[in-house]
């Protein structure tokens, strides 16, 4: 204990640098059109045009402004993570919370269920679905929070079996309350700050996935700007010394060490709580 | 053995720790958990470290070892054992004493032994590490300390895991490993403790007996002073940090001169007046109820019970004996399997779906660890509002003024509690909200379950007199389910007395608690400690003397 | 020990239905295809013959537990159908392929565990250290990194401005051993940088979780040295959290090879299902999608395995 708090009183400088950075790529994002030079998908140039002042950070590919594209990948891959989060968490929440409320066969048929689906890898199950039902953006979000809600279910069930055993869920149940009152009112609020620091979790981890299948081509379909096809398409000029093309890869890894940072720190925060 | 090659002079103390500081962490702050206590502890004597919680005696117990557990800091004073000084001492100094010269005795022994190894290797690790013994010396040494400390099979016992022995023989064992290099100085941290009080009296005794024979000096930490007053020579009475009078035995029991000792001593006496039989018809009536959790052997078997208007049942036996899962049945939570349960006549719905929000409203529970009974997140408002709300409709204006007339009534000032959250509370007022919440419903019986055992014994007598006091005002009836025959001295009414899912004995309470009894109430009521020096080697004579005249004995389930 | 038997034929049982759950839905997959879906894939071009020649290399024409059946029976016999792109069949696609991923999957998971576990519990050690915690800040950042990230920047640094390893892993069955294993340094080091991150923390959060518990307490207090300590009392009781970890991550590393082949255009499993899935050849996909997870599930049912195996509550029972 001593160490977590010795920790938590000198980690503050990486959470805060998790912030910020947050902030930033929140900020770029809603701001998007206005900080960008040329239109998301407009050609401007030939194909690779090397840095210079008309173009900060060259051109892709098919001529388009390299700074621009970046800047739109930013909006368009963080938005469609963190729409997946919210969905993920919101079937896996309700289920884990259900499950572990009613007990018996539901949790058991629930339970089951998630085994089977946790055990296929999610990148190949994902890779399966996208082949057979394309890779429409609404299918993508559908199909990748579906599969990432077993993991919320796994940890909303786990946070929420801690929470029911309490006698104080005894005492509701006794006193005639509902389920759904007792999800709502009992379970929820204690269930909260772990499921906080798992929203964080897996943000990053949907994100990585998104940018692992955009990479992969089988992401967010052209001409929309994201950054794991972005990687792809200008591979090639990394042989040639040139490392433009990483830009977009390190945005991804910036921004997930920044909410990883927050989440360390919030951690460590309601584990210090805990010990009180 | 070990005290030969010292050079010390024998008068010299074996262990010295003068104005003794501890500090614990709390956040960015370091804490006085101990304040400058002066500890000293002659070769072969026993003192007794007692205390309520947080008065620092686990941590000063430890600090006889030179060790602090993680979190907290030996902050000032010295400890001397032995003409060493422990405080600041390397690691390896105080490691050559650990286990040695200096052995410790857990709580919990469940936890203590390493689940991974068989006991007997345990227990040689120590001697053989240290050099004292040889594998072989001291596996048989371990025999002959397990048979001394009357464990069953004492030749075998030792080559079993921890899982695969009881909570009673492991206590046992424990107490046999940390004798195991002969140490001048034992510390018993609440080693009896976690046991049921039949079994308590024997691990007391074996205890006793071996400390005793191996004229080994030793720091007894217990919460209760009855206790101590058969092991130790001298005690120490602490009170948060600071010690508040020091005595030999016979002085703290019978000459007790500050106000805290009397009061701790005074605990047990507490008494509710005979209320004579019952009058009318009993409120509640149990009929041939057997119950089982899914697929296990049967916990309860055809029990019957009544509980009249304003009466008090307690009901009391050890851990296993069915008495929660009464409780539980009772309420709903468990539907029995056969036999069948009438509130004021009329038969109760067996599961707690099928019973309407009236039934709910009359029958209500209270729990043994107010920390866990109450919701974190809730203010003080919310939870007591919330059954006025549900049964009674309250809102509003009538809801905040009835939630303040039920804290007046629990002793809490409404203006200071009514917005705190339960974490702001202390063991006590927690428990006190719990009661009000029950309150809240207006009920006719509430089930009261070990509501005093997680509280220290101060605040559990105030407990117990709120709760008369509110049967008295509101005519209220209550179940009280206890492994503590103190309690149910002062609180029953009518005694049920519990043993393996039957009911043994039942009765008005000074029919129960008078001879003849049965066996088993027998047992139980002599293996209570008794607040009189002396007291454990009279019973054991006494058990002793019935054995010798060829009666039947009967012992704990643990032997 | 009957109760430990009976334990790991459960777990074992239960794997086995998994599997063929999972098998299902990767068929039943196949059922979604809606009836122009056929025409999606083959193009608008394709006559009324091509689309029935595929619907009947699909075996479209027939009942779908029939074709299930059929399916299965062949995987069974090591008959995986043939591929919709060039007629040949998967099991010879997939052989030497097969040999590959193993290969880059063991000599990633030869260095990555030993590191992990060595580094995680000096951390867990030495905790509250700076080493502990730049530990904590490089491991923490690393398992941020998406793959190809890292991928890239060890290709860029060491491939083309170091010139020391191939950027391209084009390894063949004519190449030597340590051949093989220069041209695999650059995919399998990406795979344990991003492993053993992980490995890592895990490693560390078991051991402090351990060194809490009240018999580590008495150990101490028994007078005997940390290492003794480390050895005797943590160890046994570590081995189980630890199997978990390793077993978690070399599952993870299965689906990291993905990814990785990719990148180094490695002749593996994840680049030919990557490519089957680009052309939509359906069965090829399905061969190598029910390979991918009857690994994982294999290596989460070792770990099951393991751990009710060292448990000596279960080993020596009552």
């Amino acid at each position: 204990m001593q160490d977590a708090l010795r920790l938590l009183g000198n980690s503050p400088w990486s959470a805060r640098l998790g912030m910020l950075v947050v902030l930033f790529y929140v900020v770029v994002a809603i701001f998007a059109p206005v900080l960008t030079p040329y239109g998301e998908s407009e050609i401007v140039a030939a194909e690779y045009e090397p840095w210079s002042s008309e173009f900060l950070l060259g051109t892709d590919n098919l001529g388009r402004d390299m700074l621009t594209r970046l800047i739109y990948g930013a909006r368009n891959t963080i938005g469609i993570a963190l729409i997946t989060t919210v969905l993920a968490f919101l079937i896996g929440c309700v289920a884990g919370f259900l499950a572990a409320t009613l007990g018996g066969w539901a949790d058991q048929a629930i339970g089951r269920v998630v085994d089977v689906l946790m055990a296929i890898p999610q990148l190949i199950f994902a890779l399966l679905i996208l082949t057979i039902v394309g890779t429409a953006i609404p299918i993508l979000v559908v199909v990748i929070a579906v599969l990432d809600s077993t993991r919320v279910f796994r940890l909303s069930r786990a946070v929420a079996m801690n929470i029911v055993v309490m006698d104080y869920v005894e005492v509701a149940r006794l006193r005639g309350e509902g389920l759904w009152w007792i999800m709502r009112r009992e379970v929820l609020p204690n269930a909260l700050p772990p499921l906080v620091a798992e929203f964080g979790l897996r943000f990053c981890f949907v994100f990585l996935l998104l940018s692992a299948l955009s990479f992969l081509g089988l992401g967010i379909q052209p001409p929309t700007a994201d950054w794991g096809s972005m990687v792809r398409d200008n591979a090639t000029l990394i042989t040639f010394g040139d490392f433009t093309p990483i830009l977009p890869a390190a945005s991804i890894a910036l921004l997930t060490v920044g909410v990883n940072f927050i989440v360390d720190w919030f951690l460590h925060q309601t584990a210090g709580l805990k010990d009180e | 053995m070990n005290s030969g090659d010292s050079t010390t002079d024998v008068r010299e103390p074996l262990l010295k720790m003068t104005g003794l500081r501890i500090e614990g962490q709390a956040g960015e702050r370091w804490n006085e958990i101990v304040r400058g206590v002066d500890v000293v502890l002659h070769r072969g004597e026993v003192l007794g470290l007692i205390g309520e919680s947080g008065a620092g005696k686990s941590t000063i117990g430890l600090a006889a070892m030179g060790y602090a557990r993680p979190g907290c800091r030996l902050s000032g004073g010295d400890i001397v054992f032995d003409g060493m000084e422990l405080r600041g001492a390397p690691e390896d100094r105080k490691r050559d004493l650990r286990g040695v010269r200096i052995a410790y005795v857990a709580q919990s022994a469940a936890a203590a032994f390493n689940p991974a190894h068989r006991l007997i290797d345990q227990f040689a690790e120590a001697p053989v590490h240290h050099g004292v013994k040889s594998r072989a010396e001291a596996e048989a040494d371990a025999k002959d300390l397990y048979r001394r400390l009357q464990l069953p099979y004492p030749e075998q016992i030792g080559y079993r895991y921890p899982h695969q022995v009881s909570g009673g023989q492991l206590q046992r064992a424990m107490t046999a490993m940390a004798m195991s290099c002969r140490p001048d100085l034992i510390v018993f941290d609440e080693p009896t403790t976690a046991l049921d009080v039949t079994t308590q009296i024997e691990v007391l005794a074996a205890i006793k007996d071996v400390v005793r024979h191996l004229d080994a000096a030793a720091i007894y930490i217990t919460h209760d002073l009855a206790v101590v007053a058969q092991m130790a020579d001298r005690i120490m009475v602490l009170r948060y940090g600071d010690l508040v009078e020091e005595g030999t035995a016979d002085q703290i029991i019978n000459r007790p001169r500050e106000k805290y000792t009397r009061e701790l001593l005074a605990v047990r006496t507490y008494r509710k007046p005979d209320a004579g039989p019952p009058s009318e018809a009993p409120l509640l009536r149990i009929e041939g109820v057997s119950a089982r959790y899914s697929r296990s052997a049967r916990v309860l078997e055809d029990v019957d019970l009544e509980i009249g208007r304003r009466r008090t049942v307690a009901v009391v036996g050890e851990s296993g004996s069915g008495k929660s899962t009464l409780a539980r049945v009772i309420t709903g939570l468990l539907p029995p399997e056969e036999g069948r349960i009438f509130f004021e006549g009329e038969a109760l719905p067996p599961a707690l779906p099928g019973r309407n929000r009236e039934m709910l409203r009359r029958l209500q529970m209270i729990y043994q660890m107010p920390d866990t009974a109450l919701n974190p997140r809730q203010r003080l408002r919310d939870i007591i509002g919330r059954p006025l709300a549900f049964y009674l409709g309250l809102t509003g204006r009538k809801r905040e003024d009835r939630v303040r007339e039920l804290l007046e009534m629990i002793e809490l000032d409404p203006d200071d509690f009514i917005d705190r959250y339960p974490t702001e509370l202390s063991g006590g007022q927690k428990q006190r909200v719990c009661i009000a919440r029950a309150l809240a419903a207006q009920p006719d019986l509430i089930i009261c379950d070990e509501v005093t055992s997680a509280l220290d014994q101060l605040v559990a007598e105030e407990i117990l007199k709120l709760l008369q006091r509110l049967q008295d005002e509101l005519h209220l009836s209550y179940m009280f389910i206890t492994h503590d025959l103190a309690t149910v001295r002062a609180i029953s009414d009518e005694i049920v007395v519990m043993l393996q899912g039957r009911i043994v004995e039942q009765g008005a309470r000074n029919d129960v608690l008078t001879p003849p009894h049965h066996e088993y109430t027998n047992l139980l009521l002599s293996s209570v400690p008794e607040m009189k020096i002396g007291w454990l080697d009279r019973t054991l004579a006494e058990r002793e003397k019935r054995r010798a005249r060829g009666e039947q004995v009967m012992e704990s389930a643990d032997r | 020990m009957t109760q430990i038997l009976t334990m790991v034929a459960q777990r074992l049982a239960l794997g086995l239905l998994t599997l063929f759950v999972v098998s299902l839905i990767i068929f039943l997959g196949v059922e979604l295809l809606p009836g122009d879906l056929t025409q999606a894939i083959l193009g608008q071009a394709a006559t009324e013959e091509t689309v029935a020649a595929f619907r009947r290399e699909l075996k479209l024409d027939l009942p779908p537990h029939e074709r299930y059946v059929a399916w299965l029976g062949g995987i069974l016999q090591g008959d995986l159908g043939h591929s919709l792109a060039n007629k040949r069949a998967i099991t010879e696609l997939m052989g030497v392929r097969l040999w590959n991923t193993l290969f880059l999957a063991f000599i990633s998971a030869a260095v990555a565990v030993p590191l992990a576990l060595g580094l995680g519990i000096l951390a867990a050690l030495y905790r509250g250290t700076p080493y502990d915690r730049a530990v904590n800040i490089v491991t923490l950042s690393s398992i941020s990194f998406p793959e190809f990230f890292v991928a890239y920047i060890l290709i860029l640094v060491l491939a083309v401005q170091l010139g020391w390893f191939p950027s391209i892993s084009n390894i063949g069955e004519e190449l030597g051993f340590w051949e093989r294993v220069y041209r695999s340094i650059l995919p399998a080091l990406t795979l344990t940088l991003v492993v053993v991150a992980h490995m890592m923390r895990m490693t560390r959060a078991a051991i402090i979780n351990l060194m809490a518990s009240p018999y580590i307490e008495m150990a101490n207090l028994k007078g005997l040295p940390r290492v003794r300590i480390i050895v005797r009392h943590a160890l046994p009781n570590a081995l189980a959290p630890i199997i978990n970890v390793v077993v978690i991550n070399l599952a993870y590393l299965v689906v990291g090879v993905v990814i990785v082949e990719v990148v180094f255009v490695y002749p593996g499993l994840g680049q030919l299902l990557i490519d089957a899935v680009r052309t939509r050849d359906i069965p090829v996909v399905q061969a190598t999608g029910l390979f991918f997870a009857a690994a994982y599930i294999l290596l989460n049912l070792t770990a099951d395995v393991l751990s009710i195996l060292t448990n000596p509550r279960l080993l020596h029972p009552r």
